[in-house]
């Protein structure tokens, strides 16, 4: 009971919104209709969920980085990217027997969060920070984009598989469960479902922890004033990197969950615009917040993806101005001044009684 | 293949490049450097200027005054965007890039939307020149001239005219220089449209040599941001050397593997001097010099 208890507090900070046995009453129930959400609905439809979820990963990685760290990266698409070719170049070559797609799933990861290490070692230890930060992740995310976008030749090959150029790869094996009575396939349905329903909860309650830890609060200090957090006698470079590094894992989790979804990855899920997405429904969502960011980052998909059947120019048009409104407007992020808004409600309320 | 005409091929691509880093870089050194801001959408008042150098152009202006309605459009959309948008973000220099890259979204899609996916380019004029076996663009002479001539342009602008000082003033100390009765925001506005104008003109001079579609923006950014990074926020000292250095590595690195691995070095190159000189050339410089 003890650990448990520590375990909840552990989850709560002042470095999340949202605590309290209200706030986890209704986290249950959300989780509870999202793992029923299958029974009531079509094959499609689940389907398209799990697509939506994918990006959350992302848009998780962009808040810590972003939002927590305060080094706006460009960079996010470009992990995505390396981790979904990483994913399909292994499964291509060595299949999924024997369960070798998850080995395939943390080494493509690996490769992200090791590009990540080195990347992010000549940013932070040459300490460039601010908007330089942004343009140098940026500009090695359009370099790997127009390398991609080359490799059509039938030269460019590694093993067995063809990297395709503009067309990108495809037909690469799904996750598979080895399993006694044959092994389980989680094709884009409901065992897929299941498996990154159950990663994204873990992966938001590691980065509550993680964010409310001493760790988490260091990294809120750093953004908040650099030299003190120094002064204080944090080497800041090491606390940025791992939280770069930690940024980029989860940004290639982002990716290979894409890959093993539509069973291909394009060179332009590296580009301006795919750059892009992410920063949106972080900046509209509330970047400084993890709960914000992921229910911005449902709701706008949602409304992105409603606008894009009257075209997806129109939809990507008012998806700028959403965001230079939020920008000028509430640059911490609408469903986090709704949150907050709604406490403040709460507590005035409480306060009357 | 004798060694002169070697040396003038040599030359040549260095030329080019030079004109090419240069030229897409200096809209962008200007704003950051006089604001600290760095804007995102520099590539699509890139792509502003070449549109409207291409449409005026297909109406029948000759070339010169057809690129000069180009940089007046740019200048006068950065006009706009600068009192819009960017003049609430001056205390927020990581929203400002937001900013930015969300009206480079809406410029994107929008031009997409209204003039199609690709618009009738221009001629390149001037023709030809021989040189030993192979034969050379004039045009890409006249945009190196171009190029040396905005560096001049820019250096008598801040240097010798009265906009030139109060703008020195206001990036040095800003409140002093209000003080002393320069209208600071006056001078930002004046800034943001000659940075504005200066990405129309690469554009205008550009758009003879590219085919014209929407995301042709993307084609300068990379290398401005690069230029911009290397050089750090002075535009004479910082983006002229670092484009004379860039243009090395790109014309050596272009003519050994090729078009990408010429980009590719410059991403390198840009990657190893920001851990050795975080400031930029013109950072060094600076410090070398005090």
């Amino acid at each position: 009971m003890n650990g448990l208890v520590s375990l909840f507090r552990s989850l709560e900070g002042s470095q999340t919104v949202g605590r309290g046995p209200g706030f986890w009453a209704l986290f249950a129930i959300v989780l509870a209709i999202a793992c029923a959400y299958p029974l009531f609905s079509d094959g499609y439809t689940v389907g398209n969920t799990v697509y939506f979820f994918v990006w959350v990963f992302i848009a998780l990685s962009l808040c810590l980085i972003w939002g927590y760290g305060g080094s706006l990266s460009f960079g996010q698409t470009a992990f995505f990217g390396i981790a979904g070719y990483g994913y399909g170049v292994l499964t291509i070559n060595f299949g999924s027997a024997y369960g070798f797609t998850f080995v395939a799933l943390f080494l493509a990861i690996g490769m992200a969060a090791m590009f990540a290490l080195l990347l992010g070692y000549f940013m932070f230890f040459g300490r460039i920070a601010g908007v330089f930060l942004g343009i140098v992740t940026l500009a090695v995310t359009l370099m790997l984009e127009r390398f991609m976008a080359q490799t059509a030749g039938p030269e460019w090959r590694i093993g067995s598989a063809r990297l395709n150029g503009f067309n990108g790869m495809s037909a690469m094996p799904p996750l598979t469960i080895p399993w006694p009575g044959g092994p389980i396939v989680l094709i884009a349905d409901i065992g897929l479902y299941y498996f990154v329903l159950g990663l994204l909860v873990l992966v938001y309650l590691g980065l509550r922890i993680l964010m409310n830890s001493s760790f988490g609060n260091v990294i809120v200090a750093i953004r908040e004033n650099p030299e003190r957090a120094e002064m204080l006698g944090y080497d800041i470079r090491k606390y940025q990197l791992i939280t770069f590094v930690i940024g980029a894992a989860l940004a290639g989790l982002s990716g290979v969950l894409y890959t093993v979804w539509g069973q291909y990855i394009t060179p332009s899920s590296m580009g301006m615009t795919a750059a892009s997405l992410p920063l949106i429904w972080v900046a509209v969502g509330g970047r400084s917040d993890l709960t914000s960011t992921v229910i911005g980052t449902l709701v706008v998909l949602a409304a992105f993806q409603a606008l894009t059947i009257y075209g997806s120019q129109y939809a990507l048009v008012f998806m700028g101005v959403l965001l230079v409104l939020t920008v000028l407007i509430a640059p911490n992020g609408l469903v986090l001044g709704v949150m907050n808004w709604l406490s403040r409600l709460i507590s005035r309320y409480r306060g009357a009684k | 293949m004798d060694i002169a005409t070697l040396l003038f091929s040599a030359l040549y691509q260095f030329g080019d490049a030079f004109a090419f880093l240069v030229l897409s870089a200096c809209g962008l050194a200007v704003i950051f450097g006089m604001m600290g801001v760095i804007n995102l959408a520099h590539g699509e008042f890139i792509m502003c200027g070449a549109y409207v150098t291409a449409s005026t152009a297909h109406a029948g202006l000759p070339l010169p005054l057809a690129i000069l309605a180009g940089t007046l459009v740019s200048a006068l959309v950065g006009v706009l965007v600068e009192l819009v948008v960017i003049r609430h973000l001056y205390e927020r220099p990581l929203d400002t890039i937001v900013a930015t890259w969300g009206l480079s979204l809406i410029a994107t899609q929008g031009t997409l939307i209204m003039v199609g996916s690709t618009m009738a380019g221009v001629g390149t004029p001037f023709g030809s020149f021989q040189v030993g076996a192979y034969s050379y663009s004039i045009y890409r002479i006249v945009l190196f001239c171009a190029a040396l001539g905005v560096l001049a342009g820019l250096y008598a602008l801040f240097n010798w005219t009265r906009f030139g000082v109060l703008a020195r003033a206001t990036i040095q100390v800003p409140h002093m220089a209000a003080a002393l009765g320069v209208d600071t925001r006056l001078i930002y506005s004046l800034t943001f449209a000659c940075g504005a104008g200066l990405a129309g003109l690469a554009g205008g001079l550009y758009a003879p040599t590219m085919t014209l579609v929407p995301t042709m923006g993307a084609t300068f950014i990379m290398e401005a941001f690069v230029t911009v990074v290397i050089g750090g926020a002075d535009v004479f000292l910082g983006t002229a050397p670092a484009g004379v250095v860039l243009a090395v590595i790109k014309s050596v690195m272009t003519s050994w593997q090729g078009q990408l691995f010429g980009q590719i070095g410059l991403l390198i190159a840009v990657i190893i001097v920001v851990r050795v000189l975080p400031k930029g050339i013109s950072g060094f410089v600076l410090r070398e010099r005090t």
